[in-house]
């Protein structure tokens, strides 16, 4: 009978319960939106080191994220890196941004990472058209599809400039995003060199060390450690930690999302709460002859519960079906937002929390009720 | 008198035990200089198989005394005995588990939920007492049905008559056999038909289900009905009066009586 008489009370005035799901519907949906973007975000700020076959990173001092690592090393590093007990792989990239030229005049900012993919470093992601083949083509280059517009270039084999260099679109990624907005250009580490100005040496941003299968990791970074002046050796989590840090809290970016998401619950509860407060207000009389019947006060607790979970699972659904059409939709923006199981599953969890907060306010007017109204209706 | 009116009679005779005792019953209501007296020391005995109407102006302290019988107020001074329990110092919940168990109500205006069918109305009564399932609907509709309802049973309030929605009530306050059953102006807001038809209904409920039955009201129309008429002026009991054996209706005319000698 509770879930009857919850389910009942809350259709019962179906402007009211409209108005309730609204508020509940833009909730999740901004939420997820914000949330959404903040992982879009993250993921964009950590898929190049994601993707990276490396235990270790070794990089200067005050290297600040993937892209934006600070001072070339040079090869001295690497070769005291390989020399560590432990040690089975290292492998430079230049990671750099550069200015690229468009052909019709004009230019933007690029992020060039240079890699030798068959040392197992840093690939491009998804390659739609081409493979690495065609990337190690003569001033041959992999560019998202997405900044083909912003880059001024149509398709592959259209040629631009970067710094010195001219190169060629020799092959295309798909949904390879940055979050700086500057395009991630992926060619071979000799080339990078070339388009960032250290043609001919063996500089590098980042060396990317891989252990031996057999070897604890802290330990060989503690060897690195006790060899390498000057340079910092980071795991992947706190390179990904320290990239996220940078772009996502420094620059504001990521309060701002998480302060929207936060927002958004925030507005969600005041107008679940006001809705349930009102609809309990109407109620009251049924409430306080159910008082008098002798039903516990828990009871009517559990029946404003029921309505607060009610329009939650409601809400959610219909909040959700929104937030994944706008998901769907941003797949082809410079900033898609990304929807998780998890993430999904936590959104529920906020919805259910917030009936449930919102459920306070109208369980306190309830708490109050003096049964003998009933003799005064 | 009927022969189940003689025998329910007969039986208050060998156990006139009260199921509900009232003893120098006093309530204040307001603060400062506001307070209002409205009862000023009530007594007052309920006996099982027997209807009490308890009569008495406006603004004479009814619906004060009906909710402190009924545990909904509890009184400035005095003693409640209710199935044997003193309500004294009970907190809320502990009234309303007293409430629960013992004593049923029906309100003036019903108080159904409009949301709910006639069936859902009285099996919520005991849904509050934690009974569930197929054997407490079950139940419902028998009591539905002895009150004559039992083609209306999926009907909403809205859907029946005033008669029809305050025999829902009755059923409510029944369906959980309470052996006490206090009526606030049930027939009030009910046509002459329909009133006699409730006021049956209760005396029906006391004399054969062996209840006792208190009902406030200021219709003549219930007189008839009565095993014992008490009435009750400015906070204060100035008359009571049974239904002599073999008659109809208690005398009502000695209540005018003790009323001036108590003046």
């Amino acid at each position: 009978m509770i879930f009857t008489l919850a389910f009942r009370n809350l259709f019962h005035d179906r402007i009211r319960l409209a108005v309730t799901l609204v508020g509940i519907l833009f909730s999740i949906v901004l939420v997820a939106v914000q949330l959404g973007l903040y992982l879009g975000a993250s993921r964009m700020i950590t898929a190049n080191i994601d993707h990276a076959d490396a235990d270790l990173w070794v990089m200067p001092f005050g290297a600040k994220s993937f892209e934006d690592g600070g001072l070339l090393m040079g090869s001295r590093e690497r070769h005291q890196a390989l020399a560590t007990p432990g040690v089975e792989q290292v492998t430079p990239i230049v990671v750099r941004f550069s200015e690229w030229r468009k052909p019709a005049g004009g230019s933007t900012r690029v992020v060039v990472v240079g890699s030798d993919a068959e040392e197992g470093a840093v690939k491009p992601l998804s390659l739609k058209n081409g493979t690495w083949e065609d990337i190690k083509a003569p001033d041959a280059i992999a560019v998202d599809e997405t900044y083909l517009k912003d880059l001024g270039v149509d398709k592959i084999g259209d040629t631009a400039q970067i710094g010195p260099g001219r190169v060629k679109i020799g092959a295309l990624t798909s949904g390879v995003r940055s979050f700086t907005q500057s395009p991630y250009v992926y060619t071979p580490l000799s080339r990078a060199r070339a388009l960032v100005g250290a043609e001919g040496s063996d500089l590098a941003t980042f060396h990317l060390v891989k252990v031996f299968a057999d070897q604890d990791v802290e330990q060989v970074r503690a060897n690195l450690l006790s060899r390498l002046e000057g340079a910092e050796v980071l795991t992947k989590q706190e390179f990904r930690d320290r990239s996220l840090r940078q772009w996502l809290f420094r620059t504001g970016a990521g309060v701002a999302l998480i302060g929207g998401a936060l927002l958004g619950i925030l507005v969600g509860t005041v107008i679940v709460a006001q809705t349930l407060y009102s609809s309990t207000k109407d109620h009251i009389n049924e409430f306080a002859t159910l008082r008098a019947l002798g039903s516990s006060s828990g009871y009517i607790h559990k029946v404003i519960l029921t309505q607060a979970g009610l329009s939650a699972v409601i809400g959610y659904v219909l909040g959700m079906v929104l937030a994944l059409l706008i998901v769907v939709a941003s797949q082809s923006t410079p900033l898609p937002i990304v929807m998780t199981p998890q993430l999904a599953a936590g959104l529920f969890t906020v919805t259910v929390l917030m009936c449930a907060i919102s459920a306070v306010s109208a369980i306190v007017k309830v708490t109050k009720i003096d049964p003998a109204t009933v003799f005064s209706r | 008198m009927t022969r189940k009116k003689q025998a329910a009679t007969a039986a208050r005779k060998q156990s006139p035990e009260p199921v509900l005792s009232a003893t120098s019953i006093v309530k204040e209501l307001g603060r400062g200089a506001g307070t209002v007296m409205a009862l000023k020391g009530v007594d007052l005995q309920l006996i099982p198989g027997e209807l009490t109407l308890l009569m008495g102006p406006s603004g004479s302290g009814k619906t004060t005394l009906l909710s402190i019988l009924g545990c909904i107020m509890t009184p400035t001074s005095g003693e409640l005995t209710v199935a044997g329990t003193k309500t004294a110092g009970l907190s809320p919940d502990e009234l309303a588990i007293l409430r629960r168990d013992h004593i049923g109500f029906i309100f003036q205006s019903y108080n159904l939920f409009p949301t709910l069918s006639a069936l859902e109305n009285v099996r919520i009564a005991l849904d509050v007492r934690g009974q569930k399932g197929y054997e407490a609907a079950r139940r419902c509709e028998e009591v539905l049905r002895e009150v004559g309802l039992g083609h209306r049973l999926r009907n909403y309030p809205g859907n029946l008559s005033g008669g029809e929605q305050q025999r829902v009530a009755v059923a409510r306050a029944i369906v959980s056999s309470p052996s006490i059953v206090l009526a606030d102006e049930p027939t009030a807001a009910l046509d002459g038909e329909n009133g006699n038809a409730v006021m049956e209904l209760l005396a029906r409920i006391a004399h054969e289900q062996d209840r006792s039955v208190l009902a406030v009201t200021h219709d003549p129309r219930t007189l008839p009905y009565a095993d014992r008429v008490v009435r009750i002026e400015d906070g204060l009991i100035v008359g009571e009066e049974r239904r002599p054996e073999g008659l109809d209706a208690p005398e009502i005319t000695d209540l005018t009586k003790r009323r001036k000698a108590h003046a």
